[in-house]
C-alpha cells in the first residue's frame, strides 16, 4: 500500500560565541587537551553558578527574527533534571515553555516545488559533555569524560510535523544551516558535530490519518545521511507494516556503511525530567528597543538575496543559489560589485563560482574585493587573456596583489592587435607541421592544439578566441 | 587585653585596641586557637583550622596597623573595617586550596579549586579566616545534629543543640572562639541558632549577599550572613560581604547602606526607637511556643514600647501555609542542587562495583544523610510527572500569598515586624530526631521571612529556664541597616539588664573542666 | 491528594538515584505520608486569582559580555576524582544510549 511519511526534525546547533553559554571558558577548538577548557561552573563544582552570555541570547534572537519567529516578552530557563555522567549538574539549563523564539518558519526549494516548513520553537540551552568509550586490556570497559564541550551555547530547533519527505528534511537542513551561517549565528559544520540533526518519521495511510508510530533517527552526520536515512526508515516502516508487523516507539541509529537504520534503544518509561524554572537565572524581559537593535543588523537573508539576483542582476536560479549558497562567496560578489559597480554582474559571478569558490572550498582565502573586481574588469575589457587573468586569481589566493601595477610592470596585457596574431599565429604553423597534416586528414582538434600553442608562445597574453579565427583562416588557406 | 579580654572583645573594640596599639592580631589569634585547642573536643564547632594561613594574614594585618599608626589618624582611618577581625565559615563556603564538606559524607575529602565570593571579599577586607565549622549535612536541619562529622554542643547547655543549620557558626561565636561568623539561612538557619545561642544573626534580603561559591541548598531561598555578639559587629560583617557579583545572576545591584558602618550607639540609639511602627503578628506565636519564650518576647515588646515604640497586632494570614509551602519549595530546588553529587568529578564514590546506574545509586545511597534524603525524595516527588501542578506549582502560588501578606505591612507604614525568633530554647539532643515534623516546626517563625526574601535578625532578648530567647526583627526589602539601628537601639535600652550580664553556663565545663 | 505507595516510594527513589535498603524505603514511606499530610492542606488554599512566584526580590537578568576568562588548570580538575587517566575522568561504560543535547 502506499504510506504518507511524516517527518519533524530537532537540530541542536553550536552558537559561534567566544565563551560557552553560562561561563566564560573559551570554546574548546580542534586538538585542546581534554579537561582544559573548565572551570566550576561547566564542572559543576559545589556552589558554582551560571552567568548567562549575551552575544549567545543576541544571536538566537536574530535567528528567530530571521525565520520570522516571535520572541517572547519575557523568557526564562528551566532546570531539565536526569543523570548521565556528561551533564555534571545532574541537569542541564534549557527552556521549557517561554522558548526565545516561537512560530516561525523556513521556505525551501526542492526538486519538484517549494516547501515550506514550520518552525515550531527556538531555544537555548548548554551542550553536555564528550564521552569516549575504552575497553582496557583486562577486557573491563570505561567511558572517560572530557567536559571541554560542557555548557557550550546550544541552539535547539524543532519543526513542526510539516516534511513529508528525505529530500525536503535535507533541504530544510541545508537552509537552515545557510541561514544560521549567512547571519553569523553558527558555523554549523556537521562533521566537526556543531549541527546535530533528529528526525521524527512516522508514516499513514493518508493525510488525514492519524499519525503513527514515531521513530527517532539519530546518528546522520551529513546532508545526505539525513535525506538517506529517512527515505530508508520510511521503507523500512512500510515494510513492517505491509507485511502485517507492528512498529515499536524507539530510537534508531544511522548506519552509513550499510544504509540502514539500527535500534539504539526502545523508549523505556518516557522520561520524568522533572523541568522547573532555574532559580539561579532572573527572568529575561526582552527589551523591544533591544530586539530592534539585533533585527538592524541582520544582512539580507538567503531567499531575499536569491530573488534579487535573478530579479535585478538577471543570474539565472541556479547561479544565484551558488553565490548565495556559501556566504563568503556572496560577501566577496557584493564586495567587487560595490567597488566596482559598471562590472557585469553575470560575468563577476561566474569568476566568484568558477575561480572563488574553487580555491575557497580547499583551504580559507582571503580575496581583496576591489582588487578582484579590478581583476574581472580587465579581462572583460580584453585587457588581459582568460589565462592571465585565473594566473593572476592564483596569486591573489596566495597574498595581495596590487592587479594595475602587475599588468603594466609585467607587462602582461593581451595581444590583440591583428597584424602581431596574425605574425604569432603563422610562426606557430610553421613550427607543427604535423598539426596541418592532422587537419588535413580531418581531425579538427589541431585547432586547438595550434591555439594553445600560439598562446604558450605568447606566455599567456594572446586573444585566443582571435587566435583561433586566425589560425582556421590559414589553415583553410593551406588546405 | 588578656587572653580572656582578647575573646570576649567586640570586633569593634578589637580594632580600637589595634589602632591604639593595645592588642594585636597575633596575640588575639593565639588566645582564639589555645581556646579551640582546649574546648573544641566538647564544643565540636569545627571542622577544619586554618592555623597557617590565619597566622600570616594576622601579621599582615598587625603589619599594616603599625605601618597606619606611624603615618597618622588620617592613614589608620583609612584603613578597611575588617582589617585584623577573626571570622569563622560554614563549611559550605568554598575556600581555595580548603576542605569543604557540607557537612556530608559525599563530599569527605573534597578541596575546593576556587574561592567563594564572599571569602575573595573577606581577604581583601584584611578578615583574619580561623577555619570552617560543623553544619546540619547541606544545611538541612535545625539542631546541627545532622552533620556527618560530629556534634555540635549548645555553650550554653553542653546536653542541648546548638541550633542549626549553622550550628557551628553559632556555637563558637557564642563560646568566644570567635568575635564573627558567617552563616546561612534557607529557612532560619542564621535566626534560629542565633536565638538558641544567644547572638545576633541577620538573614538579609534576597540578593544582598552573593551566592557563588556556597554549596547550594535552595537557590531561592538561600542568603549568606552574619553571627555577631553585637548589632554594629554584625553590621560591620554584613557591609563587607554584601554587593553585586558578576557571578551570581541573582545578586542585586542595590547600593551598599554605608549607615551599616555607622550605627548610633548608647543613648542616640536607644532615643532612635522612638516614634517606630511594629506590627506584632499573632500568627508567629504559634502552638506549641514555651510560656518562657513568649514571656520574653512580650517583655522585649513592652520595652521598645516604653521607649516610644508603637507596637500593633498584624495578620498575617498565610503564615499557617508557610511550613508546608517552605517543605515543597526547599526540597524541589535542593532534589536538583543535589543531583551533582554523583561521585564521578569528586566526593565519596560509590562507582566500581557493578555497573553504572549501580554506581549511582551506591554513591547517593550512602553518600547522603537521612535528612538529605527524605528531602531529596521530597523535592523528586514534588517534581515528578502528574504531581508539579499540584504540588509544586501550587506552593508558588501560596508563596505569593505570603509575600502578599507581608506587602500589606509595608503598606500599612510599619518600620518592622516584631515577632519570636524560635517558638522554643535549645532543646536537648535527640529530641526532635525520630520526629521530622517537629524539627520542621521549630523553623515556622523564621521561613516566611525567606519565602518572601526579606531580610530578618534576631536578637538576644532575655533567658528563659537560663537559656537565651531571641527577638525577630523582620523588614522590608533592603532595610538591613534600618533593623540593624533597631537592634542597636534595643541593645542600649537593655544594656542593663541583668540577663546581658550572663554568660553561656558551660563555657568553663568546655575546657574539660567539671560540670 | 493521595498516600504515596511503596512502589511510588521506590520510583522516586530510583528517579533520585538514591540506593535504599528495605528498611530505609519503609521508614522514608511513613515519614514521606506524615509530610504529605501537611502538604494536603495547601489544596484548601484559594489560590484561582494567583500568580505564582518561583522567585523573589526579582532583578534584571545581568548578562554577560562574550569575553573569555580563565578556565581551571586540568589538574585541578581532576584532582577530587576518584578515578582519572590522562587529564580524563573515568567512569564506568555507558550501558545505554541515553544522553540528551
Ligand atoms: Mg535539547
Ligand atoms: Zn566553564
Amino acid at each position: 500500500m502506499s504510506w504518507k511519511a511524516v517527518i519533524g526534525i530537532e537540530i541542536h546547533v553550536q552558537l559561534r560565541t567566544q565563551t560557552k553559554m553560562f561561563c566564560a571558558c573559551a570554546i574548546p577548538a580542534e586538538g585542546d587537551e581534554p579537561n582544559t577548557k573548565t572551570c566550576p561552573t561547566c564542572l559543576g563544582l559545589p556552589g558554582a553558578l551560571p552567568t548567562p552570555n549575551r552575544a549567545a541570547i543576541e544571536k538566537v534572537l536574530a535567528v528567530g527574527s530571521a525565520i520570522g519567529a516571535k520572541a517572547p516578552a519575557t523568557t526564562r530557563w528551566d532546570r531539565k533534571n536526569y543523570f548521565y555522567p556528561d551533564l555534571p549538574k545532574g541537569y542541564q539549563i534549557s527552556q521549557l515553555d517561554l522558548p526565545l523564539a516561537e512560530h516561525g518558519k523556513i521556505e525551501v526549494t526542492t526538486s519538484t516545488g517549494t516547501r515550506t516548513v514550520g518552525i515550531r520553537r527556538a531555544h537555548l540551552e548548554e551542550d553536555t559533555a564528550r564521552l569516549r568509550h575504552e575497553k582496557a586490556r583486562d577486557g573491563a570497559r570505561s567511558s572517560l569524560v572530557d567536559y571541554n564541550r560542557s555548557g557550550v551555547a546550544l541552539l535547539e530547533i524543532v519543526t513542526e510535523p510539516d516534511i513529508r519527505d528525505g529530500e525536503t528534511a535535507r533541504r530544510y537542513a541545508e537552509e537552515l544551516r545557510l541561514l544560521l551561517r549567512t547571519i553569523g549565528a553558527a558555523d554549523a559544520e556537521m562533521e566537526n558535530g556543531q549541527m546535530r540533526v533528529e528526525a521524527n518519521v512516522s508514516i499513514r495511510a493518508s493525510e488525514d490519518a492519524p499519525f503513527g508510530t514515531r521513530v527517532e533517527v539519530k546518528n546522520m552526520n551529513s546532508f545526505r545521511a539525513v535525506e538517506r536515512a529517512i527515505a530508508f526508515e520510511i521503507t523500512r516502516q512500510a515494510e513492517v507494516l505491509d507485511a502485517g508487523g507492528t512498529l515499536t516507539q524507539e530510537s534508531r541509529g544511522w548506519d552509513e556503511g550499510s544504509g540502514t537504520t539500527y535500534t539504539m534503544r526502545a523508549k523505556e518509561d518516557s522520561h520524568d525530567y522533572r523541568y522547573f524554572p532555574e532559580p539561579d537565572l532572573p527572568p529575561l524581559a526582552i527589551d523591544p528597543a533591544w530586539l530592534a537593535a539585533i533585527v538592524a543588523t541582520l544582512p539580507e537573508l538567503p531567499h531575499a538575496r536569491r530573488a534579487r539576483y535573478v530579479a535585478e542582476l538577471a543570474l539565472s536560479e541556479y547561479d544565484a543559489a551558488v553565490l548565495v549558497g556559501e556566504p563568503a562567496a556572496a560577501g566577496l560578489f557584493e564586495a567587487a560589485r560595490a567597488a566596482l559597480p559598471s562590472l557585469d554582474a553575470k560575468i563577476l559571478a561566474n569568476w566568484v563560482s568558477g575561480e572563488y569558490l574553487r580555491v575557497a572550498r580547499d583551504r580559507v582565502v582571503t580575496i581583496d574585493a576591489a582588487q578582484f573586481a579590478a581583476l574581472v574588469a580587465a579581462v572583460a575589457a580584453k585587457e588581459i587573456s582568460g589565462t592571465t587573468g585565473k594566473a593572476l586569481f592564483e596569486e591573489m589566493a596566495a597574498g595581495p596583489l596590487d592587479i594595475r601595477q602587475v599588468i603594466t610592470s609585467r607587462g602582461l596585457s593581451q595581444i590583440s592587435d591583428g597584424a602581431a596574431l596574425e605574425a604569432l599565429a603563422a610562426e606557430t604553423l610553421a613550427a607543427h607541421p604535423q598539426a596541418l597534416a592532422d587537419w588535413r586528414a580531418g581531425k579538427q582538434q589541431a585547432i586547438g592544439f595550434l591555439v594553445g600553442q600560439s598562446m604558450k608562445a605568447s606566455k599567456g597574453r594572446g586573444d585566443a578566441a582571435q587566435l583561433g579565427e586566425i589560425l582556421r583562416r590559414l589553415l583553410e588557406a593551406a588546405g | 587585653m588578656t587572653a580572656a579580654e582578647l575573646r570576649r572583645a567586640s570586633a569593634q573594640q578589637l580594632r580600637d585596641a589595634y589602632k591604639a596599639g593595645s592588642a594585636t592580631a597575633v596575640e588575639l589569634l593565639a588566645a582564639l586557637y589555645a581556646a579551640i585547642d582546649r574546648e573544641d573536643a566538647q564544643l565540636g564547632a569545627w571542622l577544619y583550622l586554618r592555623r597557617e594561613e590565619a597566622q600570616a594574614e594576622a601579621l599582615a594585618a598587625d603589619t599594616r596597623y603599625a605601618a597606619a599608626r606611624a603615618e597618622g589618624p588620617a592613614a589608620l582611618a583609612a584603613l578597611p573595617p575588617l582589617l585584623g577581625i577573626p571570622v569563622a565559615l560554614k563549611d559550605l563556603v568554598n575556600l581555595i586550596n580548603t576542605p569543604t564538606t557540607a557537612g556530608s559524607r559525599i563530599l569527605e575529602g573534597y578541596v575546593s579549586p576556587y574561592d567563594a565570593t564572599i571569602a575573595t571579599r573577606l581577604k581583601a577586607a584584611g578578615a583574619i579566616l580561623l577555619g570552617k565549622t560543623n553544619m546540619d549535612e547541606f544545611a538541612m536541619g535545625s539542631s546541627t545534629e545532622f552533620s556527618a562529622y560530629k556534634k555540635t554542643v549548645n555553650p550554653w547547655a553542653r546536653d542541648r543543640v546548638p541550633g542549626g543549620s549553622s550550628g557551628g557558626s553559632a556555637a563558637a561565636v557564642a563560646a568566644f572562639h570567635a568575635p564573627l561568623s558567617i552563616g546561612t539561612d534557607t529557612g532560619g538557619s542564621i535566626r534560629q541558632p542565633a536565638s538558641l545561642t544567644g547572638l545576633v544573626g541577620m538573614k538579609p534580603t534576597y540578593g544582598r549577599v552573593s551566592r557563588y561559591g556556597i554549596v547550594a541548598f535552595a537557590s531561592s531561598l538561600d542568603q549568606v550572613g552574619p553571627f555577631a555578639r553585637t548589632a554594629h559587629d554584625a553590621a560591620l560583617l554584613l557591609h563587607a560581604i554584601s554587593g553585586r557579583d558578576a557571578h551570581d545572576a541573582t545578586s542585586s545591584t542595590e547600593p551598599l547602606d554605608a549607615q551599616l558602618l555607622n550605627l548610633p550607639a548608647g543613648d542616640a540609639a536607644a532615643a532612635g526607637i522612638k516614634g517606630r511602627r511594629f506590627a506584632l503578628p499573632k500568627e508567629y506565636f504559634v502552638a506549641g511556643m514555651e510560656p518562657g519564650v513568649e514571656q520574653a518576647v512580650r517583655e522585649a515588646v513592652r520595652a521598645l514600647e516604653a521607649a516610644g515604640a508603637l507596637v500593633e497586632e498584624v495578620s498575617l494570614p498565610a503564615t499557617e501555609h508557610a511550613l508546608a509551602t517552605y517543605y515543597i519549595v526547599a526540597p524541589a530546588e535542593a532534589s536538583a542542587n543535589l543531583a551533582r553529587f554523583d561521585g564521578i568529578r569528586y566526593g565519596a564514590s560509590g562507582h566500581g562495583e557493578g555497573n553504572l546506574l549501580d554506581g549511582y545509586l551506591a554513591t547517593r545511597g550512602r553518600g547522603f544523610g537521612p535528612e538529605v534524603r527524605r528531602r531529596i525524595m521530597l523535592g523528586t516527588y514534588a517534581l515528578s510527572a502528574g504531581y508539579y501542578d499540584a504540588y509544586y506549582v501550587k506552593a508558588q502560588k501560596v508563596r505569593t500569598l505570603i509575600a502578599q501578606d507581608f506587602e500589606r505591612v509595608w503598606a500599612a507604614g510599619f518600620d518592622a515586624i516584631v515577632a519570636p525568633t524560635s517558638p522554643q530554647v535549645a532543646w536537648r539532643f535527640g529530641a526532635k530526631m525520630a520526629d521530622p515534623i517537629s524539627m520542621y516546626l521549630s523553623d515556622a517563625c523564621t521561613l516566611p521571612a525567606n519565602m518572601a526574601g526579606l531580610p530578618g535578625v534576631s536578637i538576644p532578648c532575655g533567658l528563659s529556664e537560663g537559656l537565651p530567647v531571641g527577638l525577630q526583627l523582620i523588614g522590608r526589602p533592603w532595610s538591613e541597616a534600618s533593623l540593624l539601628t533597631i537592634a542597636a537601639g534595643y541593645e542600649a535600652l537593655t544594656a542593663t539588664a541583668a540577663w546581658r550580664s550572663v554568660e553561656p553556663h558551660d563555657l568553663a565545663a568546655l575546657s574539660g573542666g567539671a560540670t | 491528594m493521595s498516600k504515596l505507595t511503596r512502589a511510588e516510594v521506590e520510583k522516586v527513589a530510583a528517579l533520585a538515584r538514591l540506593g535504599l535498603t528495605e528498611a530505609e524505603l519503609s521508614k522514608l514511606e511513613g515519614e514521606l505520608n506524615l509530610i504529605l499530610e501537611q502538604w494536603a492542606r495547601l489544596a484548601q488554599v484559594d489560590t484561582s486569582h494567583v500568580a505564582a512566584t518561583a522567585q523573589t526580590i526579582v532583578q534584571p537578568m545581568p548578562l554577560r559580555d562574550d569575553t573569555p576568562g580563565p578556565s581551571l588548570p586540568v589538574d585541578e580538575v581532576t584532582r577530587n576524582a576518584p578515578a582519572h587517566v590522562g587529564g580524563l575522568i573515568r567512569v564506568q561504560a555507558i550501558l545505554s544510549e541515553e544522553a540528551d543535547g
